[in-house]
């Protein structure tokens, strides 16, 4: 129980005006940072560090850990109104949240976007409090080959539990792994498929292409069909948010387990963008009803948001603990970190109490403070989709463009985002599912960079992936995952023979 | 030294002009008036824009912590008016960042920190850029490199080469890129030993660290900031540094050592030495005044608390060297490159 006296302590060191100001503030930011898309947490964060080097170590952390949670919180917005993922882990949002709000029921879906993003934080927080020493010892588990499994899993799992024809999603996903092996490959210190270009150098930004491929294929769609935006802001009030509350404990399997896949790949450098996207197919997996999944449900808002949630809270474990960065966002606090002098790592949770206990105090303050903020603001957000689409749809480009400037500074990037906005258009029109494809551009290369440390270090034997109990699981849970129909089927198929056997 | 290149620099755009049009020619003279009447004060050129420091590696790398420091150290000590921000332009294990500066020509609002890397990307992977492209400020610090292995493992480097030698399957180096410093150390340290190891090339410094304490690597051979807090921690240990004399930092850093305690690799029978350069560039074609300013502004930065606190805890070698003597180095340097690239054979044909 020693870290209940710490935590407490941390709240101590919280509880001031000038801390919870700074708190408010910091929300705000995230939350207008997160609307934007591409314009996400890693570049708030960074853009609005130096403003902290004059802070104390303490407040500094604290507004900048606020402008995360913003960001987390924020992400859902543009995902559920526009179909545009403000951040890469809100895209699997998408696919429940936005059908909803064009039923006429975006306040439902945003309040179950900021609570779930509010319980999988908690959860995660509650981790984080009380398990840390012991985690940060089971990451270093964590070696090439089980970076691989990981990787193997969520390919596996999108195969085997996804919703579209099984072809389609590996046409879709082949096409994300090959586009993922532009620029330099680490492994062997080669340029690959750039064709001489400088800008193709540093490969093909993952969140340039989720906003060309979700936003402008979005824009481009609703331009053909009909010039609106086909959703209707219903009646917002405190009932909605009540109604929205009545029912969650009805999906609390779903929100427990999605809790778990985004604490598990939070504290395993997996990222929230392999937690979304987990916790919507394996609730969709689970669900006696799959087929209304992707029309609406409000439990394929909860799975994704709950497990993106968790993650990205539980990636700051491993980033206080042994430094290395979970996300994008904890990368920029780790710079951070070192300009107040506090290097993170194995003694930082004995050197630094104060400093520590403070953060994750602050976790849970920023959080509540934030879900306050968010649904009180709700209104307000849902109320953009009464404004006509003539007036939207130009300003969504432009935030687009600004977004995908953003991320590298670089006019190429605003090119490429148009391109694969047609490449988006092409894909729905088709009936190629666009997820697949992202997810294999974010993970490829570091599913290919795993694979292959993995053989310089076994020497090119497959063996190594099940050589202990914990690579081991992982790997032949992928491949049972990713031939899951088949062994659906043939259990199905032995059932009814033993059946009139019984009988 | 500084000035009388940059006078040099100038006089050539100059001639090119006056051949020109009589309109380009009287706006050359204007030019050179205005040059005559700023003279006198040679940094009187100031930015005017938010200066962008360019980082060539990732978040939270050894280039990043050092650019985040000047940024700090600027700051606090108002030697700048105008605020510094950094750019992490780590895509491409750092080629991007090279490729933007050599785009940049003429803008003085963008420094790079710059490392070996100047040197070996173009050999390894033939990216089209050479240092001389841009414009040398200063060198301010050497970076060391040490030989890591996990606390349970061999006490000794020469107990490590002999259970290198004796493994069945061949030691696992971690390291930072491929074809880089870290896996010019390994091809080097195989070539005096004969022991075997093979080379695991992952994203950063802090994971190879990390790979280490868990046990996936035998070894690795990081710069001290990156292994810093995992040593502190009890969980690797400092085998020998790769340098002709001990870092000089005699602080206690873990319980018992001070960076001053590892013993070089050459008392311990590895006659091997590699420091790597931390040099700050402006692109191509800016003015003397501009290069002036820089210069000035990281001698300021090499005599901050900040930069001395940092140099001690990162156990880097201070040094300073701009003009003459910078170029001179860096020849010597970009020779030295060369030939370590060209006998491990990580030149692209």
């Amino acid at each position: 129980m020693e870290a209940l006296g710490l935590l407490l302590h941390g709240f101590a060191v919280l509880l001031t005006w000038k801390t919870l100001l700074l708190m408010m503030v910091g929300l705000v930011l995230g939350i207008f940072v997160g609307v934007l898309p591409g314009l996400g947490g890693p570049n708030g964060v960074a853009i609005l560090l130096p403003l902290t080097f004059t802070m104390d170590p303490t407040s500094a952390i604290v507004m900048l850990s606020c402008i995360y949670w913003g960001a987390l919180f924020g992400g859902a917005i543009t995902s559920i109104l526009f179909n545009i993922p403000g951040e890469a882990w809100s895209v699997a949002t998408t696919f429940d949240g936005y059908p909803m709000a064009q039923q006429g029921k975006a306040a439902e879906a945003l309040t179950a976007a900021f609570t779930s993003s509010f319980i999988g934080s908690l959860v995660a927080v509650l981790l984080i409090t009380f398990l840390a020493p012991m985690i940060s010892s089971f990451a270093l588990k964590f070696g090439p080959p089980e970076f691989f499994a990981v990787y193997l899993l969520t390919f596996c799992s999108f195969v085997g539990l996804g919703r579209d024809a099984k072809h389609k999603t590996v046409i879709s996903m082949s096409l994300g792994l090959s586009l993922a092996g532009v620029g330099m490959d680490t492994v062997s210190g080669q340029l690959r498929m750039t064709f001489g270009s400088a800008d193709l150098l540093r490969g093909i930004n993952f969140l340039v292409a989720v906003i060309g491929l979700f936003g402008i294929s979005e824009i481009l769609l609703t331009m053909e069909e009909r010039l609106a935006l086909r959703g209707h802001a219903a009646g917002i009030s405190l009932r909605v948010v009540l109604s929205v509350w009545k029912d969650l404990p009805k999906y609390w399997v779903t929100l427990v387990r999605s809790s778990f896949i985004g604490c598990w790949l939070g504290i395993t450098p997996g990222g929230a963008i392999a937690a979304s996207f987990m916790g919507y197919n394996l609730a969709k997996r689970f669900s006696k009803d799959q087929a209304s999944f992707g029309k609406g449900r409000i439990e394929g808002v909860f799975a994704p948001e709950t497990a993106a949630h968790a993650s990205g809270t539980s990636a700051l474990l491993p980033m206080l603990a042994l430094g290395i960065p979970g996300s994008g966002t904890a990368a920029i606090l780790l710079g951070g970190l070192m300009v107040w002098g506090l290097n993170p790592g194995p003694l930082l949770f004995v050197e630094h109490k104060d400093f520590v206990w403070g953060l994750i105090a602050s976790m849970y303050l920023g959080n509540v403070v934030g879900l306050v903020l968010v649904l009180t603001t709700v209104p307000i957000f849902a109320s953009i989709l009464r404004v006509p689409f003539a007036a939207v749809a130009p300003m969504i480009v432009v935030s687009c463009a600004i977004g995908a400037y953003a991320i590298q500074n670089a006019m190429f990037d605003i090119w490429l985002m148009l391109g694969f906005g047609v490449v988006g258009y092409v894909f729905k029109k088709i009936g190629i599912p666009l997820a697949p494809f992202t997810l294999a551009l974010v993970l490829g290369n570091r599913a290919e960079d795993a694979f292959r440390l993995s053989m310089i270090g076994s020497g090119g034997d497959m063996k190594v992936f099940w050589s202990n109990g914990l690579v081991g699981s992982i790997t032949t849970l992928a491949i049972i995952l990713l031939f899951w129909p088949l062994i659906d089927r043939a259990f199905a198929g032995v059932s009814r023979l033993l059946r009139p056997a019984k009988a | 030294m500084t000035a009388v290149q940059g006078f040099c620099g100038f006089s050539k755009p100059n001639k090119e002009i006056g051949k020109k049009l009589v309109g380009q020619i009287l706006r050359a003279t204007a030019t050179v008036a205005a040059l005559l009447i700023n003279a006198p004060a040679f940094a009187a050129w100031e930015p005017t824009k938010p200066v962008e420091i360019v980082v060539a590696a990732g978040a939270g790398g050894a280039s990043d912590q050092m650019a985040r420091m000047m940024q700090a150290a600027i700051q606090k000590n108002n030697l700048m008016k105008q605020p510094m921000v950094v750019s992490l332009k780590g895509g491409a294990s750092g080629a991007e960042a090279l490729m933007y500066m050599k785009s940049s020509e003429g803008d003085p609002n963008k420094v790079l920190i710059a490392y070996s890397l100047i040197y070996m990307l173009p050999l390894s992977a033939k990216i089209p850029f050479n240092w001389r492209d841009l414009t040398p400020v200063s060198v301010i610090a050497l970076d060391q490199f040490v030989l890591w292995d996990n606390a349970s493992g061999p006490k000794s480097v020469k107990d490590f080469i002999a259970a290198a030698k004796a493994a069945s399957a061949p030691f696992k180096m971690g390291g930072t890129g491929s074809k880089r410093e870290d896996h010019v150390l390994t091809v080097f340290m195989e070539q005096k030993t004969g022991a075997k190891f093979s080379y695991l090339p992952y994203k950063s410094g802090g994971e190879a660290a990390t790979q280490l304490v868990g046990g996936h690597t035998e070894s690795n051979v990081n710069n001290p900031s990156e292994n810093l807090e995992v040593w502190r921690a009890g969980q690797v240990r400092a085998l020998c540094v790769f340098d002709k004399e001990r870092i000089a930092y005699k602080t206690k850093v873990t319980e018992t050592q001070s960076w001053n305690d590892i013993p070089t690799c050459k008392e311990e029978g590895l006659d091997m030495q590699y420091l790597m350069l931390r040099a700050m560039f402006l692109p191509g074609k800016v003015t003397a005044e501009q290069q002036a300013f820089y210069a000035d502004l990281f001698q300021k930065v090499t005599q901050t608390a900040e930069y001395k606190d940092y140099m001690e805890k990162q156990a880097l070698k201070p040094i300073f060297l701009t003009g003459k003597d910078m170029i001179q180095f860096l020849e010597d340097d970009d020779k030295l490159n060369a030939t370590l690239m060209n006998e491990a054979g990580f030149v692209a044909k």
